[in-house]
């Protein structure tokens, strides 16, 4: 199965090319030291419609495909995972229950601002006791009257302290827990008993910032949960189906940032003399840049098959996405260690971006869904049959 | 205002130019083509008289059919219409023959101001733009770096550098003004841009709606023939100025400065 690329999007990817070559790359240290995006790159990626590339065309968006997603998050992730970040939950988990599960009004409503960048959507369904066992949520929503009332702590939360708007999941029903007790709020940040907590600091990642969100007797509308309120009960499918997507994305990251340390080590491993040669040279450094450039190979065949295959389909690819995500997020780490490797003390120096990627792909391995999580779903899929 | 881009595709500025056996093409297997620089300020400077004056913004690009996503490229950015003119009988056509076949389109549409490069960067002869002015029997203001159109929308003026001085030349419209770097800092084809630019107008037309004589334009038409291309000869090794101390090492690198390459 070959993926063919439109003309669209091969001008598209061309339009991200220049845009990460002359302004992100530039820029990518400065970020990192400030912690923060200059305001004018992000009307820059608001203008070129990046906020809005898998929400559909009816809502303002360009609804590229996840393929395409996949391959504007591969060149993004060339600079500084933060670029990717900024746009990634407006793209990806802060606006796919509503793609995937909302109401007509919810859509309209909502997703031209995420489209546009005007607003910024987030996900919030981690809390301190619930990680990999999500379902373990202790947030609650109570129905009074005309609102819900939220009450509860959400930690890890990326792009929480800019959010507009959060997808938070609540227990609605404690007996029921996933089965049909977990519901799929709509909460914008005016709402009343709506406060940011704590911004966590972080190994890596810096430029993007993850927080705690509290909720205090939060007053939602009633109408404000996702898919109306036939689907009070029906969140965790959602949670589920919105992570499915987020699998392929990560992977596409991960590869991007990959791709790009394979480049750094080539020309490291030219320039670099040792022993009167360059290190290019020695059989060592050979070996990781060969292993780098296959395990690169392998995992972009595997992303774009499984993207190409999202795409026809049209609906999920469990078990690709989880292995997508497993095996590129792993390799990526792999490249980030012998891309340090091959760059000896000058790799671990904060003057080459080599260190940095090495930090912020150790994430990729966790959110979303942990290796193991995704190795659990993948067998789990297996066992059934598929 | 009615604005017309004329816009050249060239082999991207990273490419690694190849000669072609017999030394007078190169090898265009491998080549990333991009728009010509000088042509992408044409088209920012027409969307800004635009947004300032109303009217419509067209591109014509001549070339065979790669040269569309140049012209989708240019119409992705905010041009509304695109002319490609594309004929294997213009192929090999030099600056004078491009001119013929551009301005035979032009003649046929209403327009206040044409854009070309002051160059293309490839075969770097910036002729063409004052070629077909010249066809059109209008002026022609050649590189500038700032231009301002009358409130009435009826003369335009222009600033050129002239070797550190700014020459300010003022025309009336129609005219042809060919760009030159520092006009403008052109603005990305933003992605919903290029969704709406798959439904614009793409035009192409081939040498017999020109209304021209195939002996003027292609190969055969050439008043200029390329005789041969030589790439630049290989750099000289570097030299490392030896010396015991600092100051021998600064003599030393000043003699060779002063002897050797004759700068000082
Ligand atoms: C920077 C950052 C940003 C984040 N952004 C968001 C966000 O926007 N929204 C959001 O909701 N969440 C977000 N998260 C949360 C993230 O998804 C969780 O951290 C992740 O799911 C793991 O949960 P945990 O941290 O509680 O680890 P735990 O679940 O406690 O896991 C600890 C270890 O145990 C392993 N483990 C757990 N259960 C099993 C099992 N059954 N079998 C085998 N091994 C197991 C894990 O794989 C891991 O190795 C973010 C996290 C980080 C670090």
């Amino acid at each position: 199965m070959e993926h063919e690329i439109p003309e669209s999007l091969a001008l598209m990817l061309e339009t991200v090319r220049r845009f990460v070559k002359q302004d992100l790359e530039p820029i990518s240290k400065q970020v990192e030291d400030e912690d923060r995006i200059p305001d004018n790159i992000v009307q820059t990626m608001r203008d070129l419609g990046l906020f809005g590339l898998s929400i559909p065309e009816q809502y303002g968006g360009l609804g590229i495909g996840v393929l395409g997603e996949c391959m504007v998050y591969e060149e993004l992730s060339r600079a500084n995972a933060c670029f990717r970040t900024r746009i990634g939950t407006n793209n990806g988990i802060g606006s796919q229950g509503i793609v995937i599960d909302g109401t007509e009004e919810q859509k309209g409503h909502y997703l031209p601002r995420l489209a546009s960048g005007e607003w910024i959507g987030v996900f919030a369904l981690t809390e301190p006791e619930a990680g990999s066992d999500a379902a373990n949520i202790q947030t609650t929503a109570e129905k009074r009257g005309d609102f819900w009332m939220l009450n509860g702590r959400k930690h890890f939360i990326t792009n929480g302290d800019i959010a507009d708007l959060a997808t938070v999941f609540a227990v609605t029903n404690k007996t029921e827990k996933a089965k049909g007790g977990i519901t799929a709020f709509l909460v914008e940040k005016t709402f009343p008993g709506f406060y940011v907590g704590a911004i966590e600091r972080k190994m890596g990642m810096r430029g993007s910032h993850t927080c705690e969100l509290l909720f205090d007797d939060c007053q939602v509308p009633a109408e404000n949960v996702i898919g109306g309120l036939s689907m009070v009960g029906k969140g965790f499918k959602t949670a589920m189906k919105v992570l499915d997507k987020g699998r392929l994305t990560m992977g596409a990251s991960a590869l991007g940032s990959a791709q790009r340390l394979l480049e750094l080590s080539l020309d490291y491993a030219r320039q670099r003399v040792q022993f009167g040669r360059p290190i290019g040279e020695f059989q060592a450094i050979q070996f990781m840049l060969a292993d780098m450039a296959t395990q690169i190979y392998a995992g972009r065949r595997m992303l774009y098959h499984a993207a190409t295959l999202r795409d026809r389909k049209g609906t999920a690819v469990v078990k690709e996405a989880s292995m997508v995500k497993l095996f590129c997020t792993e390799m990526a780490n792999r490249i980030a260690d012998m891309a340090v490797q091959i760059h000896g003390g000058m790799g671990y120096m904060k003057d080459f971006p080599v260190e940095r990627f090495y930090r912020d792909l150790r994430l990729t391995r966790i959110y979303e869904g942990t290796s193991e999580i995704q190795r659990l779903v993948i067998a789990r899929e297996l066992l059934k049959g598929k | 205002m009615k604005i017309i881009v004329c816009l050249k595709q060239v082999p991207d500025t990273e490419t690694q130019i190849k000669i072609a056996p017999g030394g007078e093409k190169i090898v265009t297997d491998d080549i990333k083509w991009v728009m010509n620089p000088y042509d992408e300020f044409g088209v920012e400077e027409a969307l800004r008289l635009k947004e300032k004056f109303g009217g419509d913004v067209t591109v014509i690009g001549m070339g065979p059919k790669r040269v569309t996503e140049s012209i989708r490229t240019a119409l992705a950015m905010g041009a509304d219409k695109g002319i490609l003119i594309s004929d294997a009988a213009l192929e090999g056509s030099d600056s004078l023959g491009t001119a013929k076949a551009l301005a035979a389109v032009i003649k046929g549409l209403q327009f206040d101001i044409i854009f070309t490069g002051q160059r293309g960067i490839d075969e770097d002869q910036g002729l063409t733009g004052a070629c077909i002015a010249d066809l059109l029997g209008i002026p022609q203001v050649s590189l500038a770096v700032k231009l301002e159109v009358a409130a009435d929308g009826k003369s335009v003026k222009v600033n050129r550098p002239v070797e550190g001085q700014t020459l300010v030349v003022e025309a009336q419209l129609p005219v042809l003004i060919t760009t030159q770097k520092g006009l403008n800092e052109p603005r990305y084809a933003s992605l919903p841009g290029i969704m709406k630019a798959k439904k614009k107008p793409l035009e192409e037309k081939a040498l017999k709606d020109l209304g021209l004589d195939p002996a003027e334009v292609g190969l055969g038409g050439r008043k200029l023939k390329i005789i041969k291309i030589t790439p630049p000869p290989a750099r000289a090794e570097g030299k490392i100025v030896q010396g015991e101390t600092p100051q021998d090492k600064a003599t030393e690198l000043a003699r060779l400065l002063h002897e050797e390459a004759k700068l000082i």
